[in-house]
């Protein structure tokens, strides 16, 4: 009995002692993002602290991971290939779930900062937030239709990954910035940021930012899905004062 | 100046808004075309989807064409009795066409078909009215006057029953031909998105005999409500009129179409036919051109799932 408890000792030791109980202490510079007329893209601010019970132990450093995931949903990506010489859209593939916006931002090379098996188990990089389980069944060369949704998602500065992007002083004070693009989807932003030491996660927190049309834009939106009808006799309206308003603005300037 | 879209979802730089709307108005003021097949590519090339970019062009095209028309209106130039006729057709084929759309989006090939459709129609309506315009200019270049020739020529069109009078026109024919051009351009308004016009003219001009001077106004009229009734069924069926993208297009559009009304009354009808018929061949190209070239991105995504 006091062998195994010896035992027990030494190996959760070295544990113990390393251990300086870190946590995140983390602020967002604003928690909602309203989609105005004007709305051009948006910058997030996400700071924070490393709060600690103990000194920060020898050995390899801390390093931060931030994440900031848009509203998910199915997408459907179609592949073109030439049939009878004219290029058409001859085979596609459904991603169960894929986030309409993902930024990944970290402290250092992502190699040295994320190990595969926390990857895994978070779901933290651009392919591991990407939901394809059972992919393989619906096409041949499926993997190259999620290949595709990255590179396309990437080109239209949906999805990115900033390596070094996060500045961390004396390892215990981040800060980064995340640009929301100017075409938005409305939804719950979820903000991760993860601890990391030796590719390991040692803390993570989660915050959220509300995106919602505003003003006009709501209006406007709430309008054309709650009175469809009304909503496209209004636009026929406008439409019709324009044209007669024009004509008679025109009239009047050349008799 | 950027403005974001409620119904796109995307944000615009607002002037080249307006910009493709006074074109396009312009455009249609001058030829009596809607300009639906114009402003739905321009749309497409600069970001807003697809969906969108059909409803909300349908709708800028009631304003441009209510505003061609009551110009037109002063120089007397409309046919209500032909457009009423043309009407009734245009809303059969209408019905039809809606039907179909929806039986091709089930089978997930409707952009093909809208694109191959645009390359049939404006190609062949485009080569037949260049052929035309071209030897008209060519024949009275040769003569050096102006031909006289008659009003119409006799075809088989004229032998139909159930003959009318259409007294703007200076027509006596059967209700037939009209009813039947309408249905094919109200099919094509429904599945390619597009008022119309571009067929409609040639077919008034050379198949029913119409008089240049009254088509344009008659196509117009017609135009407003084919196009009033895909906006409706859009907004309903679909929520894709974005009302903020209608009026900065509408903006530009309306003036557009006055000055391009008053340019029209200048020009001489065989040369404003050629014109409509390089710019239809120019459309036609640049679509054509999407289908055969070897595109830089294989893949395309679209939210929500397959059907």
């Amino acid at each position: 009995m006091k062998g195994l408890f010896l035992a027990l000792l030494l190996v959760a030791s070295p544990a113990l002692a390393n251990d300086p109980g870190e946590e995140i202490v983390a602020g967002l510079s604003q928690s909602s993002v309203s989609i105005t007329a004007d709305y051009a893209g948006a910058e997030i601010l996400i700071y924070g602290a490393v709060k600690r019970e103990a000194p920060p132990p020898r050995g390899p450093t801390i390093q931060v991971i931030v994440t900031v995931e848009g509203p998910e949903g199915p997408v459907a990506v179609r592949r073109k290939d030439r049939v009878w010489g004219i290029w058409q859209n001859n085979a596609a593939v459904e991603i169960d779930r894929a986030p309409s916006f993902y930024a990944v931002v970290t402290s250092g090379p992502l190699a040295q900062v994320l190990s595969e098996t926390d990857d895994l188990r978070h779901r933290i990089t651009i392919p591991r937030a990407i939901r394809s389980v059972g992919i393989a069944s619906e096409a041949d060369e499926a993997p190259a239709f999620v290949d595709a949704l990255q590179r396309i998602r990437t080109g239209d500065g949906k999805y990115s990954l900033r390596e070094g992007g996060v500045q961390l002083t004396e390892q215990t004070l981040f800060r980064t910035d995340v640009a929301l693009p100017a075409a938005l989807t409305e939804g719950d932003y979820t903000v991760r940021i993860f601890l990391t030491r030796e590719g390991r996660v040692v803390d993570t927190i989660k915050r959220r930012i509300w995106v919602r049309k505003a003003g006009l834009e709501r209006f406007l939106y709430q309008s054309a899905h709650d009175w469809p009808l009304l909503y496209g006799l209004a636009s026929l309206l406008i439409a019709a004062l324009a044209g007669w308003g024009a004509s008679a603005l025109f009239a009047r300037l050349r008799p | 100046m950027t403005l974001f879209l409620p119904i796109a979802e995307v944000s615009v730089n607002a002037f080249a808004l307006i910009g493709i709307g006074a074109i396009v108005g312009f455009l249609s003021g001058l030829f009596g075309v809607g300009g639906g097949f114009l402003i739905t590519p321009l749309l497409f090339f600069i970001g807003i989807p697809p969906a969108v970019a059909v409803a909300t062009g349908a709708n800028q095209v009631v304003a441009s064409s209510i505003s061609g028309v009551l110009a037109q209106l002063k120089r007397k130039a409309v046919d209500f009795r032909m457009g009423v006729v043309l009407l009734v057709g245009g809303f059969i084929g209408s019905a039809l066409g809606i039907w179909v759309f929806s039986l091709l989006s089930a089978a997930g090939q409707v952009d093909l078909f809208v694109q191959l459709s645009y390359v049939l129609f404006l190609g062949l309506v485009g080569l037949m009215m260049f052929q035309e315009s071209l030897r008209a200019i060519l024949r009275a270049r040769k003569a050096g006057k102006v031909e006289v020739r008659r009003a119409h020529v006799h075809t088989w069109v004229h032998r139909l029953p159930l003959k009318m009078k259409f007294r703007a026109s200076g027509l006596y024919i059967s209700v037939l031909p009209p009813l039947g051009v309408g249905a094919i351009v109200g099919f094509l308004s429904a599945v390619m998105g597009v008022g119309g016009g571009f067929i409609m003219v040639p077919a008034m001009i050379y198949l029913l005999g119409m008089p240049t001077k009254v088509v344009i106004g008659t196509s117009l009229f017609q135009i407003i409500f084919v196009t009033a009734f895909t906006t409706v069924m859009h907004a309903v069926s679909s929520q894709t009129v974005d009302i903020l993208l209608a009026l900065t297009l509408i903006g530009g559009g309306v003036i557009g179409a006055q000055i391009g009304a008053r340019v029209g009354v200048k020009l001489r009808a065989d040369q404003m036919r050629i014109m409509l018929a390089l710019l239809v061949l120019a459309v036609c190209f640049r679509v054509g051109l999407d289908l055969l070239l070897t595109p830089e991105e294989f893949y395309s995504i679209t939210p929500g799932r397959l059907p």
